[in-house]
């Protein structure tokens, strides 16, 4: 059983990386070919930087991603705060309800009705283009937001509600007793809510497909490069993606394994 | 004034204050949630009844009938796929909790990964590997061997969505799993229960909850997709994605499109909905 087990995940995980393996293997190629090796060299990688498209878009992936993710946690983990506190159980279960559709909603009917509405105020204003950095940023706040909300919600449901109160009877204001009691208490679940919120945005296309305008992010650059034949180029800029990402997880991962060892040292509390 | 009556005003005014706290600070998010959430759905189903000139009608909907095929091949190959994920991810993520904590984070990592590369490159590069002069077949042709025909297929957009897919059905299962208490086994081994009944009756209900996220998460994109049909199915897979995605492009046929989003929608979240019911009697827990 244990042999069994060790060789499943072993074929699993090699099928896994298969295609990330191809997509670094032949970011180094000679040839401006994906499927036949003539030799190696760094030529896509000099291509990638020289490429102002690709820099571009790389850009405006990152500066869209950043903003989104600053938005919709600020507003999301004050949401979570203000749902935690509702007494109307009924006009909590509404929120709750519409908080959990754009996570139930497939990507293409989100894209297609921001789209129809962004086109739709377009006409009212009477703009020309009706998308833009806006409008994509909009986008990404709005499939950001349940998944800080359903982030923060639990920890401040194990937080325990009379320690603010406490706070603010040993005479701190209630934004003195927010920053300082209950913020620190629910900060993992801020922190994982933001993650989240950024990986959606950086990974996302179907959304942004609809309402970028002619703003251009990563994924929609390697949409209108796929309709064509993808040179290598496109493989070397997403193996430095890959790369970063790997390093990114094994520093988190070694500081969680630090922190894991400190505490176990510590005695319990 | 008796203690309990200075205990009840306190109580009272401390409600008072907090329902308006909560109240503003849900106000920017309230406004949000109407105003890209609520209002563009009812967007979508006003283009859905209503012709090119904003005139009320129900023609939109006697184009199901051509869309059929479309609409019902597309949850065959979704549903195809969301089970192979489901058979292959549940003893992955069974032995890796069986795995020593260390390992399991590095699996875990390992798991996480690829989903932080876009699904777009990554389908490209299967479809490098598996197109008529891709990788394998330049390898059979190497040996001597004859031309494999994979890419454009049905199976080719099923192995892509499970591909793509496979992380986010592991991710719900091993956190279920890996809450599962040893003793709970232990005991009903003590019970006399075997490790068929053991499976069947202890762990399947407990990981329930995670079946049912994991599923949804893999269902949902799987029969929604447009890309991985279009590059890996080529002429041969028409789902309801490629659909909706040809139609909104051209302003003529938009109120076609949003119908067609409308009904996905709707299936969707019906299907959700049918899915949370079976896993609340389970026993589950969720929001």
């Amino acid at each position: 059983m244990k042999t069994f087990g060790k060789i499943y995940m072993g074929v699993v995980f090699a099928l896994m990386y298969m295609p990330l393996l191809v997509m670094v293997f032949f970011s180094f190629n000679e040839a401006n070919s994906t499927a036949k090796f003539t030799g190696f060299s760094l030529h896509w990688y000099e291509e990638m930087l020289r490429d102002s498209a690709a820099m571009d878009a790389l850009k405006n992936t990152l500066i869209l991603a950043v903003v989104s993710t600053i938005i919709a946690t600020v507003l999301g983990t004050l949401a979570a705060v203000g749902i935690f506190g509702m007494r109307n159980k009924w006009f909590k279960t509404g929120v709750l309800s519409a908080t959990n559709i754009p996570m139930m909603n497939p990507d293409i009917v989100a894209g297609v009705s921001l789209m129809l509405l962004f086109a739709f105020v377009g006409r009212l204003l009477g703009a020309v283009e009706s998308l833009g950095f806006g409008t994509i940023l909009i986008a990404h706040i709005t499939f950001s937001l349940p998944y800080v909300v359903l982030n923060v919600l639990p920890k401040l449901m194990q937080t325990d509600p009379h320690l603010a109160e406490a706070a603010q009877d040993l005479g701190s204001t209630p934004v003195q007793a927010f920053f300082r009691v209950v913020l620190p208490s629910i900060s993992s679940g801020v922190v994982s809510g933001a993650l989240m919120a950024f990986t959606l945005s950086i990974d996302d296309f179907v959304i942004s497909y609809y309402t970028s305008g002619s703003f251009t992010t990563l994924p929609l650059l390697i949409y209108t490069m796929t309709k064509k034949r993808v040179t290598p180029e496109m493989y070397a800029v997403c193996s430095c993606i890959f790369i970063s990402v790997l390093v990114l997880l094994l520093v988190m991962n070694l500081s969680q394994i630090r922190q894991a060892k400190k505490s176990a040292q510590l005695p319990v509390k | 004034m008796t203690d309990a009556k200075i205990k009840g005003v306190r109580e009272r005014k401390s409600r008072t204050r907090k329902k308006g706290v909560s109240l503003l600070l849900n106000f920017p998010y309230l406004i949000w949630l109407c105003l890209f959430v609520i209002i563009p759905m009812f967007i979508v189903a006003a283009y859905a009844f209503t012709t090119g000139d904003g005139t009320f009608t129900l023609e939109n909907f006697k184009h199901l009938s051509v869309y059929k095929q479309n609409i019902i091949d597309s949850f065959i190959y979704a549903l195809i796929a969301t089970a192979v994920t489901l058979v292959l991810a549940y003893p992955f993520a069974y032995f890796m909790t069986k795995r020593s904590e260390a390992t399991q984070r590095v699996m875990m990592m390992l798991v996480m990964l690829p989903m932080w590369m876009n699904l777009l490159i990554l389908t490209y590069s299967i479809m490098n590997i598996i197109e008529a002069n891709g990788i394998i077949n330049n390898l059979l042709a190497s040996l001597g061997l004859g031309k494999l025909q994979m890419i454009n297929t049905p199976g080719a957009v099923i192995f892509g969505m499970v591909y793509n897919y496979f992380p986010y059905m592991v991710l719900p299962l091993y956190s279920v799993l890996s809450k599962i208490d040893p003793s709970l086994l232990e005991a009903a081994a003590d019970l006399g229960s075997g490790a068929p009944s053991r499976f069947r009756r202890v762990i399947l209900p407990l990981s329930m909850p995670g079946i049912v996220s994991g599923v949804t998460m893999v269902f949902v994109p799987s029969v929604s997709t447009f890309y991985i049909s279009q590059k890996l199915g080529g002429t041969s897979v028409n789902m309801i994605g490629d659909i909706i995605e040809s139609l909104v492009n051209r302003v003529s046929t938009r109120n076609l499109g949003a119908m067609l989003s409308l009904v996905l929608m709707v299936v969707i979240l019906v299907c959700i909905m049918i899915m949370n019911r079976f896993s609340d009697e389970k026993g589950g827990i969720m929001l």
